[in-house]
């Protein structure tokens, strides 16, 4: 077989320009099959350990001590649902915007090669964002498969739930992926993230118990949290906590601008990153 | 109608400068490339080549000057001209992880080739680079070479109109770099535009039908290695080596017996057109060197001419 060679007659530049971003996902989409086993069980057995500890062990003695009324009228569990389901879309977006992003930049370069094509820089950061949506979508719908099985969550509470848990997994992953845009360096930094930012975000957002419940002073932890206010949309949402005046919009806009400001600092900075 | 009109530049750079707050990359150099020629840009580290080459390539943006590419204009016409130019960059940037014939599948896609397409161009550009038999094995567990290679076909992928190629074959062993050659010969046959920056002079030689010399961001030379050689330098070069505490004190004795000499650290250069001659001259003077050689003029030579550096630190 011989090379047969046109040059320049193979590729249409206006199809190559578009969908850029779609392409960038179908290969980290690719790449990620390789290791789909390991996804599946880690997506699995994540929320299964959480369910049987928290819903069957705390669940039990907080719907035990409410005389059965759980709290703000659900069982304990339908409370929790919310929380454990942001935080896992928080987690899954985080999976995609630290190290697989570092590894485009940093180690294998793969996002250099990537715009040596028709592939611009803002369509990678897209493509990043779109795999990270995925792998946050992926791993929330796997936690709400189990929360059904289990019955602690109403068929109705899906939708809201899914809509809540993606607009925290969104706010968040721009964010971070603005920071990881800038790192030259790992240096240990996901790791402090990971144990400082969003280990005590995971405590202090009102996943457990109502915000209030908190002393004043340390209720402002929840309130820059993303998860907080996922939340309460989740909560409102999906058995219709009751929020005070115009919280709704709040919490909706506090996401919405978490995602759109943390993008306004990922497009510069891959664009100049990828040109040097 | 004169040759140079006939022929259509691909590339055509005027005034081209980029700078870096305060230091200045490229300072304003003026260049065509010609379809279908293979164009080097020669220089040491830090001359500024590959930053000419990212300008190429569109991805980093001209701080002024001019500069079409395929007739378009990079600033805002980059992911088009990129349809149409094949990269082979310094470091391979493969997906390690995947398998040879996967490189090739998923960077076709980035072009938005069909992949029934791809299908038949990944086996022909497997044969190609001679990685048929490795085509199931992660990049990771290839060699050195042979990732070259597979970069090298990966950039072949959209079948370029030109092909750009940043220092291809540093770090390569001598029968991997000439393999290499091969390939680029070829690939000049069916009628591929090829750009390369290099730091080897051989590799200029052997490559290149039209070079230009830089150092520190300007241009300081431009022509095929035969005419560069022809003009900067002498047909023959005696080199000796007397021991870098004696070579200084010699080279003066030797002053006026050559057309130009060089004093090196390690050695003298002595520029002639008879080499043999020369050197003869010199022993029946009573000197006795170490080594002796006499060797033609080499793009080493013309660059030493022009900068007082030699390629190579």
């Amino acid at each position: 077989m011989s090379l047969e060679f046109k040059p320049g007659s193979a590729v249409d530049p206006k199809r190559a320009v578009r969908f850029g971003a779609w392409r960038v996902a179908e290969y980290r989409f690719y790449s990620m099959s390789k290791w789909m086993t390991s996804v599946i069980v880690f997506g699995f057995g994540n929320p299964i350990l959480y369910l049987i500890s928290v819903g069957l062990g705390i669940g039990a003695l907080v719907d035990a001590n409410t005389g059965g009324g759980g709290i703000l009228g659900v069982p304990y569990i339908q409370f929790v649902a919310p929380a454990l389901l942001a935080s896992a879309a928080i987690q899954g977006v985080m999976d995609e915007v630290t190290f697989p992003t570092m590894d485009g930049f940093v180690w294998d370069k793969v996002f250099f090669a990537i715009n040596a094509t028709s592939v611009s820089a803002t369509q990678i950061a897209n493509g990043v964002m779109i795999v990270a949506l995925g792998r946050g979508l992926f791993t929330t719908v796997l936690y709400l498969g189990v929360l059904l099985a289990f019955g602690a969550v109403p068929i109705t509470s899906v939708l809201p739930l899914l809509f809540t848990s993606m607009l925290a997994g969104w706010g968040w992953a721009s964010v971070m992926l603005a920071i990881t845009a800038r790192l030259e360096r790992d240096d240990g930094y996901f790791a402090i993230i990971g144990r400082f930012v969003i280990a005590p975000m995971f405590l202090f957002s009102g996943t457990f118990y109502p915000l209030e419940q908190m002393p004043l002073f340390l209720q402002p932890l929840g309130w820059i949290s993303p998860l907080w206010h996922s939340v309460q949309l989740g909560r409102h949402l999906s058995y219709g906590m009751e929020l005070a005046d115009g919280m709704l919009l709040v919490h909706l806009a506090y996401l919405a601008i978490m995602g759109i400001v943390g993008m306004r600092f990922v497009y510069p900075k891959f664009k100049e990153r990828l040109s040097r | 109608m004169s040759k140079s009109v006939e022929r259509e530049a691909v590339i055509r750079a005027r005034s081209l400068t980029k700078k870096y707050k305060d230091f200045v990359a490229v300072d304003g150099i003026d260049f065509d490339v010609y379809r279908g020629e293979s164009f080097g840009l020669l220089g040491p580290n830090g001359a500024g080549k590959s930053t000419t080459m990212k300008m190429i390539t569109s991805v980093s943006q001209r701080t002024s000057g001019e500069l079409t590419i395929l007739g378009k204009e990079p600033n805002n016409q980059g992911p088009e001209i990129r349809a149409h130019l094949g990269v082979v960059p310094q470091k391979d940037m493969l997906d390690r992880e995947l398998k040879v014939w996967e490189n090739l599948v998923t960077y076709g896609r980035y072009f938005g080739l069909p992949r029934k397409w791809l299908k038949t161009k990944v086996e022909e550009l497997l044969e190609f680079a001679q990685l048929t038999e490795k085509r199931n094995e992660k990049a990771d567990d290839l060699s050195g070479g042979m990732q070259r290679r597979l970069a090298i076909a990966r950039g072949l992928i959209n079948e370029p109109e030109i092909l750009l190629l940043d220092e291809p074959t540093t770090g390569l062993d001598p029968q991997a770099r000439h393999i290499l050659w091969d390939r680029l010969f070829r690939l000049k046959e069916q009628g591929v535009t090829l750009v390369l920056t290099t730091h080897y002079m051989d590799e200029a030689e052997q490559l290149c039908d039209r070079i230009i010399v830089m150092d520190k961001g300007k241009i300081m030379a431009e022509g095929s290695p035969a005419e560069l050689i022809r003009k900067y330098s002498s047909k023959e070069v005696v080199e000796l080596r007397f021991g870098t505490d004696k070579n200084e004190g010699v080279a003066k004795q030797l002053e006026g017996k050559s057309e130009r000499i060089e004093l090196l650290p390690d050695r003298i250069l002595l520029y002639t057109d008879k080499g043999e001659a020369l050197l003869t001259a010199i022993l029946d003077s009573g000197l006795h060197p170490v080594t002796s050689l006499v060797r033609r003029s080499s793009l080493e030579d013309v660059f030493l001419r022009l900068t007082g550096r030699t390629l190579v630190d």
